[in-house]
């Protein structure tokens, strides 16, 4: 079954959907959408030199990810920037070195579309076998890190005075972030990686009661995105990514009309003051 | 962090001489000051006088760059900081609050939710609070882990006035039912000062320290805050015989409830003998806006 490229789309699809959706959760409640785009495009430069000193793609990918994280945290702790003008900086140099060292290489012709916005047919057993093994490891730190990382999501002190280590959680959450990114830039590309992250997680939102909820409801929305985008980008010969982005979207809207709000209303009504 | 043996009132903190340093500026500088178990510390001082710093090094979210700090091993910190905003993208239910850093048993939950009177509002979300009943919910969450020692950080911002007085008779209760020491920061010493056993007054350094009325006193203390903040002071150490309770009855020293406050109730230590008057049913008790030099508005009425 797994020989038909299609159904290898989907099952490396719905794996990555898996993982995004609390990494995603997180990137929202930590307001880091601008971060996990700088780490998204820095990606190509993880491409470029792959090709260039023969590395494994995926491998070289999660390195340059992880290296412009640490080195954002690097300058933060400076501060002569601003965090988003720095990661201004980051982001956008990356992906232009990253154009330049491939334009050099005359000798590779590699397919940049593909790249920048994924394609579904580039997806091998190998990759299937990377993709769930590196989301259950990323799943099992996620489930390890949990506590850490929300308190320190909720007040990074009040997390360190209480005896959890947030400055170790926020190193692990960073790692796991550039595994993700490497891990799915084949299937939505690495210009729309950030969207797989967070409109699932912002669609589940409104249906969760609890932080937990919203992780696996996150999850299962990814996966339906996939699903629905891979069968429109068959279907109507577009490119996987976005395709994946506009189903991912589409359920976002749906669940902002009424039918949502049905379903909140009670909670808010519970919720409310006294 | 080293170890001590426990005196006769196990000292959980003591910071001498501790100071903390920023880009080449001294935040606080020459703090000396102990926390033993029962105890209730009060750091008071203007804004940017180094008070959340201080706070912060005492427990050790910042290191200090000269002195040193000594803690209690194993010491069991509650926190509640001084800023604290829960994003709207993060649905977080009281409930599910109080478990953020450590897991309790429900029974642990709901005996923390119930003394701080925030037991109803369990599945509400923190969003959804209002500033005193999420000051509760915080406060909540800290004594919930059993804390050696609370720290406060200006607990009451956000907080009416009455519901100030309120969450300092429940810091007070929490102390003499637990036991634990509290390090409380104020920007209002008049009210904390009754319940303090210990005020440090800092702005950059140790400005002056005592007990509450010796602090008041003190002429450094004065040019602070000038000699209305310390006038107060008497009139708040006579008011705490009663208390507010959340659902906006008074819980009398006798242990009666009413509605709202008696008319003419001794405890009201209203200079004025003849000032016999009604409360409405929300109260706040005359004396809350007396204090700040309001007039009554029953007052008109007798």
């Amino acid at each position: 079954m797994l020989d038909d490229f299609f159904i290898r789309a989907l099952v490396a699809g719905v794996g990555i959907a898996m993982v995004a959706g609390p990494l995603g959760c997180f990137v929202i409640w930590r307001r880091m959408a601008y971060f996990g785009d700088t780490m998204a495009h820095s990606a190509l430069l993880g491409v470029a030199l792959s090709l260039l000193f023969d590395l494994n793609l995926m491998l070289s990918v999660f390195i340059v990810a992880s290296v412009v994280s640490l080195l954002l945290l690097f300058l933060q702790k400076r501060g002569a920037l601003s965090t988003d003008a720095l990661l201004g900086i980051l982001s956008h140099s990356a992906l232009s070195i990253g154009l330049v060292i491939v334009a050099f290489m005359t000798w590779v012709r590699i397919d940049l579309i593909g790249f920048l916005f994924g394609d579904i047919l580039a997806v091998s057993r190998g990759d299937i076998d990377i993709i769930w093994g590196g989301g259950i490891l990323v799943i099992f730190a996620l489930v390890y890190l949990w506590r850490p990382l929300l308190a320190a999501t909720v007040n990074p002190e009040l997390a360190e005075a209480e005896g959890l280590q947030p400055e170790r959680a926020r190193l692990f959450f960073m790692l796991l972030m550039a595994l993700v990114i490497a891990i799915a830039m084949k299937i939505v590309g690495i210009l729309l990686i950030t969207s797989l992250l967070i409109i699932p997680a912002a669609t589940a939102r409104r249906f969760a009661a609890s932080p937990e909820i919203m992780a696996v409801l996150a999850s299962l929305i990814g996966a339906l995105a996939v699903a629905g985008g891979l069968f429109g980008s068959l279907h109507w010969d577009t490119p996987s990514g976005p395709s994946i982005v506009v189903a991912a979207l589409s359920l976002f809207v749906l669940s902002l009309l009424p039918l949502g709000r049905g379903l909140r209303a009670p909670q808010s009504l519970r919720g409310g003051q006294n | 962090m080293l170890n001590f043996r426990p005196q006769e009132k196990t000292t959980l903190v003591r910071l001498s001489n501790a100071g903390v340093r920023r880009n080449g500026r001294w935040l606080v500088r020459g703090v000396d000051f102990s926390i033993s178990r029962g105890e209730i510390v009060t750091l008071i001082g203007p804004n940017g006088s180094g008070k959340s710093t201080t706070a912060k090094t005492a427990i050790g979210v910042l290191k200090p760059d000269e002195g040193s700090v000594e803690r209690m091993t194993g010491l069991k910190v509650g926190y509640v900081p001084q800023r604290l905003s829960v994003d709207w993208t993060l649905p977080l239910t009281v409930e599910r609050l109080m478990t953020l850093t450590v897991a309790l048993k429900g029974r642990e939950i709901e005996e923390a939710l119930a003394a701080t009177g925030m037991l109803h509002m369990a599945k509400a979300e923190v969003q959804h609070l209002s500033g005193g009943e999420f000051q509760r919910a915080l406060l909540a969450r800290a004594i919930a882990r059993k804390p050696d020692l609370l720290v406060l950080d200006e607990p009451v911002q956000g907080v009416d006035f009455s519901g100030e007085i309120a969450l300092y008779e429940l810091i007070k209760q929490i102390r003499n039912r637990t036991g634990c020491g509290i390090l409380l920061i104020s920007h209002d010493l008049h009210i904390v000062m009754a319940e303090t056993d210990t005020v440090v007054c800092l702005n950059g350094h140790v400005c002056c320290r005592g007990t509450p009325q010796a602090v008041s006193q003190s002429p450094e203390y004065l040019k602070l805050f000038g000699r209305r903040a310390a006038g107060a002071l008497a009139v708040y150490s006579h008011q705490h015989d009663h208390t507010h309770l959340p659902d906006g009855r008074v819980l009398h020293a006798d242990g009666s409830i009413t509605e709202s406050c008696f008319p003419g109730d001794g405890h009201h230590h209203h200079d004025d003998a003849e000032n016999v008057h009604d409360h409405d049913p929300d109260c706040g008790c005359g004396h809350h806006t007396r204090l700040h030099g309001f007039e009554p508005p029953e007052k008109r009425d007798a």
